[in-house]
């Protein structure tokens, strides 16, 4: 057995080739901040969905004309309805920039307040939604009644259940500060969060466009 | 009842075909046998400490390579089937399986190789590989990993219950509309098939978020882009190419599911339903995923070849550029999956020209390899004769892929047998190879003894001449005019070809025995063989640098990275000893929620595939009840002391003192 080799470890060498070359980092001064790397994996995260979300669109836009004899989109859509959705969703994403705010300035009770104020606002569009869906069936104009009606309720419905599982999240939060208060943990998730829920607001902006505003003028 | 068990009876276990009920006893005979000497043995509390609530990448890696030999045994089975038919229904006989049966059995067979045989084995290899290549502890997400393992384990396990209860689709396995629509497949089998694929698929999306996160975020110092192993650049590729192309698979699954179940028209013949968009959809996920494959399989060949020649990769950069030249192609090919489909001669012309141009990064990665061997000492080992058969293999198959990227020539070889043997010459020869290869290369690391090489090339010749064997009567029947997935057929001149193909089917079974055998007597042998260098290829990635096994958390310290081969690099500066002191390691804690999660889709998938209703609501509430459960578990990391560190290389180093 040979003797065994000690390496003494000079340190600072980043492989850059500014100090000798050493063989290791044993002094990890890192502090192990998890939050860039969940927020990188959280944003890739959203770009599968993204994808996701182009299949519907494409989906939509291929049998957007396949009306199969049924109601079309001009007869269907109620612009105004929509419009105040919409709103709904918009002013959403404004009060979680205000929760959002109110991490970084460390107020839990104002992050409270607007997580509070965004989820009922979530909540409103998608009880309007469901409202307008149910009026869509009732009228005979259900999924099932053309492909143009299955791509539309897949396409609107597939974003009220991100919306949805949102909200459920939202509230796993407001529960999370109140017993914990604000943490790394707790920020991380809420950042996250914060990037799910813009993302769905941008998503229903191509949905109110192509679908609605487009639909209707057809 | 219909209440409790939804469409379930009895009627529904099929007893009265033989062949199902002896897979079936064989499969329950195993299992009870497996539990039994569990039990026995009194493994329960370690299987469920050390593997089943681990997040060590390492053991997921293991984990995720023993489901692929598991599953790889049941598609070779429905092989074995479908060459003894075929090779005995002619002119009348209508051999031994009912046109019922094989059907389930082809779309079988390329749903397990596929999904639960080649993507295991490959996202196995990923987590065994990187983390040490990169000089990381873990992946970015260990919980996410473990989640993602046990989400294909569910997928896996509700096609095998399909063999037991009900059916399997019959549609191929890609499951075509209208076909596989509810007035055409009217029973369980496409339901069976869209939920194990759908579950498992979102294990595979995950894998690839973690791994992308992995490689980006936690290199070694030093570890630029330009400086990472061809391996890993290879996976980070796979994974873009994963999170890119898997959400199209969720979506074209769940619409046809739409379709099944809440009676949409998406792609029905009628109310303004599509069937060419599925197969637009499922294509632009198919194509990719073929390459989602074979590209960590090039980054594996191009490590074992480096290494064996004992020469770094001849063109790195060409190597690394060629691989993203692939990644972004494979998006734009997969019309050519469906030349006959009438898209119009300047649409055709188009990916006819595509594919041709795809051809021409995989040709340079050839030249890469050969011009590695040129003037190396090339060792024989057997991961190189598997590589070497690669080489050859891989590309004949693509030269027969660019033949059909000629539409013209495409309208007379669709489905036929050519197209069989086509595409099997290149996962074979490409995925499949590259996959016995990688194992007999890294086993030694993961498990701290080689495999026996005797036996491993006794595997590799039988595969490799049972390859040939087997698929190129396949090409001359394709001319022939034989089309695929025939149950029986009239013409005799065909039968002879078949018989051969059947022969060399047997031949490649010959070659999987030898690879059992390899691995029992390597693990009977295994003082004989073992590894105490931790480096027992002369290898040049960091994975060679740590003991084999390495010790659970990989790294003693983090190492510092100066060249492309870096552990080549340290050997010849003559760093590889051990760090004069050590400091303590965070390390991610074990959870049991990723196994409990993935169990509950089992019931999951199988309520829903049966419409029990009830089942399907509670075990969905389970699964994200127990999520959230884990959201409040705030212990989920620790530190390793300094002072147990060094102990556990203290009694390591002596050994690997040894090669310094």
């Amino acid at each position: 057995m040979k003797t065994l080799r000690i390496l003494q470890t000079p340190g600072g060498d980043d492989g850059q080739g500014t100090v000798p070359p050493s063989a290791f980092h044993v002094d990890e001064h890192e502090h192990h901040d998890p939050a860039p790397t969940v927020q990188l994996g959280f944003w890739i995260y959203l770009m599968s969905d993204c994808i996701l979300f182009a299949g519907l669109f494409a989906t939509f836009a291929v049998l957007s004309q396949n009306f199969a004899g049924g109601p079309t989109g001009r007869e269907l859509f109620d612009l105004p309805y929509v419009a105040v959705e919409t709103a709904l969703l918009l002013l959403s994403s404004l009060s979680y920039g205000a929760a959002m705010l109110a991490v970084n300035a460390g107020r839990r009770g104002a992050v409270m307040f607007w997580l509070a104020v965004t989820f009922l606002l979530g909540l409103a569009f998608i009880g309007m939604e469901l409202n307008e869906f149910h009026h869509m069936i009732a009228e005979g104009a259900g999924p099932d009644r053309s492909g143009f009606l299955s791509a539309f309720f897949t396409l609107v419905g597939t974003h009220g259940l991100h919306v949805t599982s949102g909200l459920v999240w939202m509230a796993i939060m407001m529960v999370q500060l109140g017993l914990r208060g604000l943490n790394p943990t707790t920020n991380r998730r809420l950042m996250c969060l914060s990037l799910f829920w813009h993302f769905l607001d941008i998503v229903w902006i191509g949905v109110f466009s192509f679908v609605y505003l487009l639909g209707a003028a057809a | 009842m219909s209440m409790i068990f939804g469409k379930l009876t009895l009627k529904d276990i099929p007893l009265q075909e033989p062949i199902i009920v002896g897979a079936t006893l064989f499969m329950g005979v195993v299992a009870f046998a497996t539990v039994w000497l569990i039990t026995r043995h009194k493994k329960w509390g370690y299987l469920w400490n050390e593997w089943f609530t681990s997040v060590d990448h390492k053991k997921i890696g293991i984990m995720y390579i023993m489901l692929a030999f598991v599953m790889l045994m049941r598609g070779f089975a429905d092989a074995v089937m479908m060459r003894t038919q075929q090779a005995v229904a002619v002119a009348g006989a209508t051999g031994y399986l009912p046109p019922d049966h094989y059907d389930q059995i082809f779309t079988a067979h390329g749903v397990i190789m596929i999904f639960f045989m080649a993507m295991p084995f490959v996202i196995g290899l990923m987590n065994v590989v990187v983390p040490l290549q990169i000089g990381a502890r873990d992946v970015a997400f260990p919980f996410l990993n473990s989640l993602s393992f046990w989400l294909t384990v569910a997928g896996a396990a509700l096609i095998n219950v399909s063999l037991a209860v009900g059916e399997f689709a019959r549609t191929g396995w890609l499951a075509y509309p209208p076909l596989s629509e509810l007035s055409f497949s009217p029973g369980v089998g496409v339901d069976y098939y869209l939920w194990s694929l759908q579950i498992s698929g979102v294990g595979t999306t995950l894998a690839g978020v973690n791994f992308i996160a992995t490689i980006l975020k936690m290199r070694a110092p030093g570890m630029t882009l330009m400086r990472m192993p061809v391996f890993t650049w290879t996976t980070l590729c796979t994974n873009i190419l994963i999170v890119a192309a898997f959400p199209i698979l969720t979506v074209t699954l769940a619409l046809l599911s739409l379709d099944r179940y809440l009676g949409m028209h998406f792609f029905t013949n009628d109310m303004g339903g599509n069937p060419m968009m599925y197969v637009n959809l499922i294509w632009a996920w198919g194509h990719p995923e073929v390459y989602i494959l074979i590209l960590p399989m090039f980054g594996a060949f191009s490590e074992i070849i480096s290494t064996f020649s004992g020469k770094s990769l001849f063109g790195y950069k060409s190597m690394v550029y060629a691989t993203m030249a692939i990644a972004v192609l494979s998006f734009i090919v997969w019309l050519h999956h469906f030349f006959t489909m009438g898209a119009g001669a300047n649409v055709n012309a188009f990916f006819g020209i595509t594919t041709m141009i795809i051809s021409v990064p995989t040709g340079v990665k050839i030249f890469n390899w050969l011009f590695t061997m040129y003037r190396g000492r090339v060792r024989f080992t057997t991961p190189v004769l598997w590589t070497i058969g690669f080489m050859i293999t891989f590309t004949v198959g693509g030269m027969t892929g660019v033949m059909m990227a000629l539409p013209a020539a495409d309208f007379v070889l669709h489905n036929s047998l050519f197209l069989i043997a086509h595409f099997h010459n290149a996962i074979i020869g490409g995925v499949v190879f590259g996959c016995f290869a990688a194992l007999n290369y890294w086993f030694p690391k993961a498990f701290g003894f080689t495999l026996n090489e005797r036996l491993g090339k006794a595997s590799f010749w039988c595969w490799l001449i049972g390859f040939y064997v087997a698929f190129v009567p396949l090409y001359a029947l394709g001319f022939m005019g034989m089309t695929r997935r025939l149950n029986h057929y009239d013409n005799p001149a065909w039968q002879p070809w078949l018989i051969v193909a059947a022969v060399g089917a047997g031949i490649i079974l010959l070659g999987i025995m030898f690879q059992i055998a390899q691995l029992v007597v390597s693990v009977w042998k295994r003082e004989e063989y073992r590894d105490v260098t931790g480096d027992p290829w002369g290898g040049r990635t960091l994975e060679w640098s740590v003991s084999s096994p390495p010790p659970f958390y990989n790294f003693a310290a983090t190492p510092v990275v100066h060249d492309i081969d870096a552990w080549h690099d340290m050997k010849k500066r003559g760093q590889t000893g051990v760090p004069s002191h050590f400091a303590p390691i965070h390390m991610p804690r074990d959870t049991g929620a990723g196994f409990i999660i993935g169990m509950l889709c089992i019931p999951l998938g199988f309520a829903l595939v049966w419409h029990i209703w009830w089942l399907a609501i509670a075990s969905f509430v389970g699964t994200v009840a127990v999520a959230i459960v884990h959201s409040f578990n705030e212990d989920r990391d620790y530190y390793v002391l300094a002072e147990q560190v060094a102990e556990i290389e203290g009694r390591r180093t002596p050994a690997l003192a040894g090669e310094a």
